[in-house]
């Protein structure tokens, strides 16, 4: 396959997961909001523009309309979930012959949709109903990519483009959040603090996996553990990195070449897999974090470097 | 938009307003439709266009915005008898294009006995040196050509122009098929409709069997669709074939020249491409050689096209044959390489060159239509009884300075098919464009083709920048 069209492939399922990622995040600051004072929800609001790195870029108030409709579709706003879903789009009609003509199709519909969805802004009554729209069609998505992909380099340079966005969404999360699931924090059993935990729990769509395995009971520590070491949560650290592994495991295999970025990612796959969420804890949650998201993007460039993404 | 005063035929009704034999199938089945579900189908099929992203870019005004081209839903239908005649017709001036385009690159024996004067040549932009002495792989020059047909009468079937440089609109013949078996699936089991499918598989066919001698005879040469990129207006056209062939749609970017092959940057390396079909034009294909400022093509390709590294679809310096000038010299062509008379005629051309010719155009600009022997897309071109007094004044002006440049022919009354209105059915004028593929091993053309319409009343441009439409194109199976 054509460099060009990995790099296609990797980025249309990068756009595709950060912009499902985005409206969970959303998602989990409106229902905050609803649930909570405005003081705490202007916080939310903020701590969601810095999950997703955008708070440089943000000039107005830190109202909810105001922030979902810039993260929704704010103009000029090249991280909004439209300007993603272009972005996936566009990487789509590029890898055109790459991609079957069922993931096309509904990478396009989603695109019509959501443009016509996010034609005027979004009001308060209308956010649950977008936010819902967007998910959806990232599950079509994954869909028609599970279902008709042929399962070759072209459809593990679009798994790894997914695995590598989620690891850094949760990570991003995390680090945005770390301090309220530090063991030390003072204020620990308040009701704010249960409400920041579920936050997080429902900015990864993972507060029913929590629940059913900790029969309800929500704690820091194990909700910390949940989303870095639980290897059968899929918007787990551990989970997106078995992931990675093996998607760039299998290139390696098909191509007859082991890569230096493979034996990067299996490292560092392989000591997370030793790591119990204690040692996380005393190495310092945030040093952890930071360290994560530096091996992610140096595997992520390793890749683009190794298969030619660009000349 | 000129109006037909004199009365058109009809491809369905005769003058009595009987349905003819071609259609008599059909009708029966449309009658037996509610006019309600049809509308209702039409706009699915339109939804349908968008969702697959059939679209055409527009430049210009609405830069960068994805367009679709309307379809209509009635079929344009062709006999197998009509069509026998007509592929009988289109292979032998296909043959004749051919052995012209060889001829013109190499001994000019045309030129020689006295049938084109060599000036044509001389002075045209499209006839490339390099080619000169150069025989394309399998001797092939237009892989693919289109075949710009009209119809006047039951019999008269005339070659508007040729198209043999990057002819295209294919993939709109072959969505408009199964867009109608979509919508209509019954309808297809009650009339016989000669298949189109085979296309794409007959081009990668065609395009492998001209593989260049570096490809060794392999039995699967590397194909590759060159496109421009995705602003591209036909882009939709090129991503789907190369999709159906099964081969790589590369940019320019992904090229370059590497041990004296044309290469692709693939995720395991440098890969040598065998043929190309390039829907770049011939003065973006390499800056070496030609416009030095060209993104679009790969420096040095001509030079490994020259030394059989690659094969080119179709050959660069084809597009001569495009030129209006020659067109007008076809019957002679055609007679003087196949050594038959054209079964297809020639819409009635005067050459603005010739001093009588001139002097008539001129004294009939009102009824006329003007073309420039370059152009194409119907642009800069004058059409004579829509144009106001001062259009014309302004043209002859034009005309006058620079009578080369420019070929008459009357204002035809092109044939009509109704199109579906929500006031029932509706007399369009229609043009057809039959795709054609060229091989060592002989001629294809499939069945049909791409109809265009002008949807506007009267209006006799068909041209989808300006407002026309395509139909699904039937011939009926024997």
């Amino acid at each position: 396959m054509l460099g060009r069209s990995a790099w296609g492939i990797f980025w249309m399922a990068r756009y595709l997961e950060r912009a499902e990622n985005t409206a969970r995040l959303l998602d989990a600051g409106f229902r905050m909001a609803l649930t909570r004072g405005n003081t705490v929800a202007s916080d939310e609001w903020r701590s969601v523009l810095v999950t997703l790195g955008m708070d440089d870029g943000y000039t107005g108030d830190m109202s909810g309309p105001a922030i979902t409709n810039w993260l929704l579709r704010g103009a000029g706003n090249s991280g909004s979930v439209l300007s993603m879903m272009e972005a996936a789009r566009t990487n789509a009609r590029m890898v055109r012959t790459a991609i079957t003509r069922e993931v096309w199709e509904v990478t396009n519909e989603s695109w019509m949709q959501l443009q016509s969805l996010l034609a005027k802004p979004v009001k308060e009554a209308d956010l649950g109903h977008v936010l819902d729209v967007i998910r959806r069609q990232a599950t079509s998505v994954r869909g028609a990519m599970e279902g008709t992909m042929l399962r070759n380099d072209i459809f593990n340079f679009a798994r790894i483009g997914t695995h590598l966005e989620r690891a850094d969404n949760t990570a991003r999360i995390l680090d945005v959040k770390y301090h309220v699931l530090l063991p030390s924090a003072a204020w620990v059993g308040s009701r704010l603090d249960n409400a920041q935990w579920e936050m997080v729990l429902r900015s990864v769509a993972g507060e029913r996996a929590f629940r059913w395995l900790h029969a309800g009971a929500l704690d820091p520590k194990g909700i910390a553990q949940f989303l870095i070491l639980d290897g059968r949560f899929p918007r787990s650290l551990t989970y997106c990195l078995r992931k990675l592994t093996s998607n760039m495991e299998w290139l390696c295999r098909d191509y007859h070449q082991e890569t230096a970025a493979y034996r990067m990612q299996k490292e560092a796959s392989d000591r997370l897999g030793k790591t119990t969420i204690t040692d996380i804890f005393e190495h310092g949650l945030h040093e952890f974090i930071t360290e994560f998201l530096a091996t992610n993007r140096l595997v992520a460039d390793a890749i683009a470097a190794d298969y030619r993404f660009t000349e | 938009m000129p109006s037909t005063t004199i009365s058109s035929y009809d491809e369905m009704l005769d003058a009595e307003g009987n349905v003819r034999p071609a259609y008599a199938g059909y009708r029966e089945w449309y009658e037996a439709q509610s006019p309600k579900w049809l509308e209702k189908q039409g706009k699915n099929a339109e939804d349908v266009f968008r969702r697959t992203g059939i679209t055409f870019n527009v430049y210009g005004e609405d830069a960068g915005q994805e367009r679709l081209i309307p379809f209509d839903m009635i079929p344009r239908i062709i006999t197998a008898d009509e069509w026998k005649k007509l592929s009988r017709g289109i292979d032998q001036r296909v043959r004749a294009l051919n052995a012209f385009l060889h001829d013109l690159y190499h001994k000019r024996e045309i030129v020689k006995a006295g049938k084109l004067p060599e000036r044509l040549l001389a002075q045209n932009e499209a006839f490339l040196p390099e080619m000169v002495g150069f025989t394309p792989p399998g001797g092939v020059y237009t892989h693919i050509v289109g075949i710009d047909l009209v119809r006047t009468g039951p019999d008269d079937f005339m070659v508007l122009e040729d198209n043999a440089r990057t002819p295209s609109g294919v993939s709109y013949m072959l969505e408009n098929r199964e867009t109608m078996m979509a919508m209509f699936p019954d309808l297809f089991t009650k009339v016989a409709v000669q298949p189109v499918s085979d296309y794409p598989r007959a081009l990668a066919r065609s395009l492998a069997a001209c593989a260049p001698p570096a490809a060794q005879g392999s039995d699967r040469p590397v194909l590759a669709v060159l496109t421009p990129g995705i602003y591209n207006s036909a882009y939709y056209e090129h991503a789907f074939l190369a999709d159906q062939m099964g081969a790589e749609l590369v940019e320019a970017a992904d090229l370059r020249v590497v041990d004296g092959r044309v290469c692709m940057r693939t995720t395991r390396g440098w890969r040598a491409i065998d043929v190309l079909y390039r829907r770049v034009d011939d003065n973006f294909l390499d800056p070496l050689t030609y416009n030095p400022d060209s993104m679009l093509g790969v420096a040095g390709i001509m030079d490994v096209y020259r030394s059989g590294g690659i094969t080119i679809a179709n050959a660069p310096g084809t597009g001569i044959a495009d030129d209006k000038a020659i067109y007008s010299f076809m019957p002679e062509i055609v007679e003087f390489y196949t050594g038959e008379k054209p079964i297809l005629k020639n819409v009635p051309t005067w050459r603005c060159s010739e001093a009588d010719a001139l002097a008539y155009v001129l004294d009939h600009l009102p009824e006329l239509v003007v073309k420039e022997v370059h152009g194409s897309g119907g642009y800069g071109m004058l059409i004579g009884p829509t144009s106001s007094k001062g259009e014309i004044a302004a043209f002859e002006k034009k005309l006058r300075a620079n009578p080369d440049n420019y070929i008459a022919q009357p204002t035809l009354s092109l044939s009509t098919v109704p199109i579906f209105t929500k006031a029932g059915l509706a007399p369009r004028h229609v043009d057809l464009r039959p795709f054609v593929l060229v091989s060592p091993h002989g001629i294809n053309i499939t069945p049909g083709g791409l109809t265009r319409v002008a949807l506007k009343k009267g209006s006799l441009v068909v041209n989808s920048s300006q407002g026309g439409g395509t139909k699904d194109s039937w011939v009926l199976a024997e």
